[in-house]
């Protein structure tokens, strides 16, 4: 199984344990994670400046997956939902095409497609499933509970995730939770958004809506809430601390990434799996697992 | 809200968010409201309504929508899309609005900033000897930047624009 991996902006400067952790993980199941040096932004940061740049540059990076032949795997909500909708469009609207290929042009590019776009989780979910997860846990972690968050672009547009989760009644996730022998924690706010979205028009907006999500996630019996994108992580761990002194309240919800834990349930230490990066420290779980 | 004057108000404006990418199914709302009650921002600031902005839109309200505080708020999740009986695709409704507040010049200053970004790096956060240090460290490849694409693809799309 071979897929290029698409690092996007923030996690490869400040996720690294979400990108290290996914590359060890997909290490130990014969997933052979391919660079491509020229990858950059997928483009979703100037869609609200105009649409057709953000297309225009997905094209550009989709355009070098089809150079090299090789699908792409992604480990960020957003940069999966803009390069999976920009590959759908290019796909089912041949004028469309032409006209972002005539724009590639400047740039000795030309996207022909079909290129698949999946997100790291869905490339476990069908490539390996939950069966041959589960057996290639040799640590499980038994006694954790882990609250997942599954993130907007995850799920929706649901025309884009056919066949793979739903956005009314989400799986996955707690699915790929339940392989490694950790329990998976239901809450009532599991499918709200983290807020991300607006964090720079009006932050006080963004952090009520991240601490709808901390406080019911901090009622329950959780170790951690599970994510699987970086712009959630800058609400629910980078604003955490914000969010508590606003709202005059105690939080200390431990964040984590599921390739963190697939990665303890796989026998990896949390040395290996970056937790030293995780801010809010997962210290009750590490000691279950580690002793 | 004032009492609206017909004098003020622009019939076209629905015809231009719908010939936007994105736009184009604007017209079909029948103010069924799911959108709203779907909408997680909605609860939180009453100023940002998706059923009022579309019947500002339909209704012509150009100034009050593309000149408003409002239309920043969205938080793209997508859920009003998933609930609409008319496949409105309200989440893509707004990235047209915001484009067209753009074409007039009603832009936050936050986003051209990262506009520039992307021209001068290829990416919304610089690569520098540091970024690429910490990688060592964990045993991660280095980056590189590549900003030459980004500078000529979104240069070439302002040239257009103008």
């Amino acid at each position: 199984m071979k897929a290029l991996l698409f690092l996007g902006c923030t996690v490869p400067v400040r996720n690294l344990n979400y990108e290290v952790a996914a590359r060890r993980t997909a290490e130990r199941l014969g997933i052979e994670f391919v660079e491509e040096e020229r990858f950059g932004c997928c483009g979703f940061p100037v869609k609200s400046l105009r649409a057709r740049d953000t297309l225009v540059l997905a094209a550009r990076n989709l355009a070098l997956a089809d150079q090299r032949g090789l699908e792409i795997c992604v480990l960020c909500n957003a940069c999966m939902g803009t390069l999976s909708e920009a590959a759908h469009l290019l796909d089912h609207n041949p004028e469309v095409k032409e006209q972002v290929n005539q724009q590639l042009a400047l740039v000795g590019l030309r996207y022909e497609g079909p290129v698949r776009v999946r997100h790291y989780m869905r490339f476990l979910w069908e490539e390996i499933g939950v069966e041959r997860l589960r057996a290639a846990v040799s640590r499980p972690l038994a006694g954790v509970n882990l609250a997942p968050h599954y993130g907007c672009h995850y799920l929706k547009p649901s025309e884009l995730t056919v066949g793979f989760d739903s956005p009314d009644v989400p799986r996955t996730l707690a699915e790929l939770i339940l392989a490694t022998g950790a329990e998976a924690v239901d809450y009532p706010s599991l499918k709200e958004c983290c807020g991300g979205g607006v964090l720079g028009v009006s932050e006080a907006t963004a952090n009520e809506m991240a601490r709808r999500k901390l406080e019911d996630v901090a009622q329950t019996n959780a170790h951690a809430l599970v994510l699987v994108c970086p712009f959630c992580n800058v609400m629910y761990e980078g604003q955490q601390k914000k969010i508590a002194k606003a709202a005059g309240i105690d939080l200390q919800v431990p964040v984590v990434y599921y390739p963190q834990i697939l990665g303890l349930a796989f026998g990896l230490s949390s040395d290996v799996l970056g937790f030293k990066l995780n801010r809010v420290k997962p210290k009750s779980l590490l000691r279950i697992v580690e002793g | 809200m004032s009492r609206l004057k017909l004098n003020d108000l622009d019939p076209s404006f629905k015809e231009r968010i719908a010939k936007q990418p994105g736009g184009e199914r604007i017209r079909a709302c029948i103010a069924c409201k799911a959108c709203t009650a779907a909408c997680p921002i909605q609860p939180i600031d009453e100023r940002y309504d998706p059923r009022k902005i579309i019947r500002m839109a339909l209704l012509g309200m150009k100034k009050d929508v593309l000149e408003s505080d409002f239309i920043w708020l969205c938080s793209s999740c997508y859920g009003c899309s998933e609930v609409c009986p008319q496949n409105v695709r309200f989440t893509e409704v707004m990235f047209a609005i915001k484009n067209l507040a753009v074409a007039e010049a009603c832009v936050p200053p936050g986003l051209t900033a990262q506009r520039t970004l992307l021209r001068e790096h290829g990416r919304l956060y610089e690569i520098t000897e540091f970024e690429n240090e910490k990688r060592d460290k964990l045993g991660l490849p280095r980056i590189v930047e590549h900003p030459e694409d980004y500078d000529r693809l979104l240069a070439a799309q302002q040239e257009e624009l103008t």
